[in-house]
């Protein structure tokens, strides 16, 4: 279980390793859109968009749907926005800075913080 | 130096408890979280970030500002105000990051209480909603995942 979300995560980083998906992502945290909305604000036909889409779908990170003619965008509940994927990045983040923390405060006790 | 020990739940779907020991006296500690030159030495998130400007008014109304910058990535920055604070015991504030544009609030209450020699540390803050969290999420990545894309980047 912990591999299968490593390999999801990964599939997420991949598809945010290129800024047009991160703006299109961007867009999507606004609500769902279809994908002629998206493509507007880029300088790219549609099938380079449906492309870039096709990446974010297979990385769990966006949920398509067709109505009629029309296609349909909106961010996955179990892509990045997923509580536990936040609360991953935030433990790391946190992590990183109490450690950090602990280096300065042992300083502050040897008396040396005004170095 | 202590091992690191933090521990961090959720409470019920609205906040993020987080708790970390030090081994350090709840004044330094708060001293810690309220001081610019102290917060600029270690609240920096990723390896290779700085805190260039921190502006850290520890009075109730008074302005939080801190900006990070990365010389590969940019960088960004975060607002707040100060709503309570008791001296070396609880600090009561409200950020918002600008990615670059604004989070909703988070309010967050930070507890310093002596345990032997050390201090627990208990913040209880906001979990931001799925918007917010997948812009969070978006830029957490851009900021501080560079190894993993390098690495991912080998591998295609």
């Amino acid at each position: 279980m912990i591999q299968g979300a490593d390999a999801n995560l990964d599939a997420a980083f991949l598809a945010l390793a290129d800024p047009t998906r991160r703006a299109i992502l961007a867009r999507l945290t606004q609500g769902e859109a279809t994908v002629m909305q998206l493509a507007e604000p880029f300088e790219m036909t549609q099938p380079a968009i449906s492309r870039h889409l096709k990446v974010l779908e297979g990385a769990g990170l966006i949920v398509r749907r067709a109505e009629g003619t029309r296609r349909h965008c909106r961010l996955s509940d179990t892509g990045l926005a997923s509580v536990d994927r936040w609360l991953e990045l935030l433990r790391s983040a946190l992590s990183r800075n109490y450690d950090r923390l602990d280096g300065l405060l042992d300083a502050m006790n040897s008396g040396k913080e005004k170095e | 130096m202590t091992v690191s020990k933090m521990t961090l739940k959720t409470e019920g779907d609205r906040f993020v408890v987080v708790t970390r020991r030090f081994a350090a006296t709840p004044e330094q500690v708060y001293r810690a979280h309220t001081e610019p030159a102290l917060i600029q030495k270690w609240l920096l998130g990723p390896d290779g970030w700085t805190m260039p400007v921190c502006i850290c008014e520890a009075r109730p109304g008074g302005r939080i500002r801190y900006e990070w910058a990365n010389p590969d990535q940019g960088g960004f920055h975060l607002t707040g105000e100060f709503v309570a604070l008791e001296p070396f015991r609880r600090i009561v504030h409200v950020e918002r990051m600008f990615l670059p544009d604004p989070t909703p609030d988070n309010h967050v209450e930070t507890r310093f209480e002596p345990d032997g020699s050390g201090t627990v540390m208990t913040m209880r803050m906001t979990l931001p909603d799925e918007q917010t969290r997948a812009m969070m999420l978006a830029s957490g990545m851009e900021h501080g995942m560079e190894a993993s894309y390098a690495r991912l980047e080998g591998m295609i």
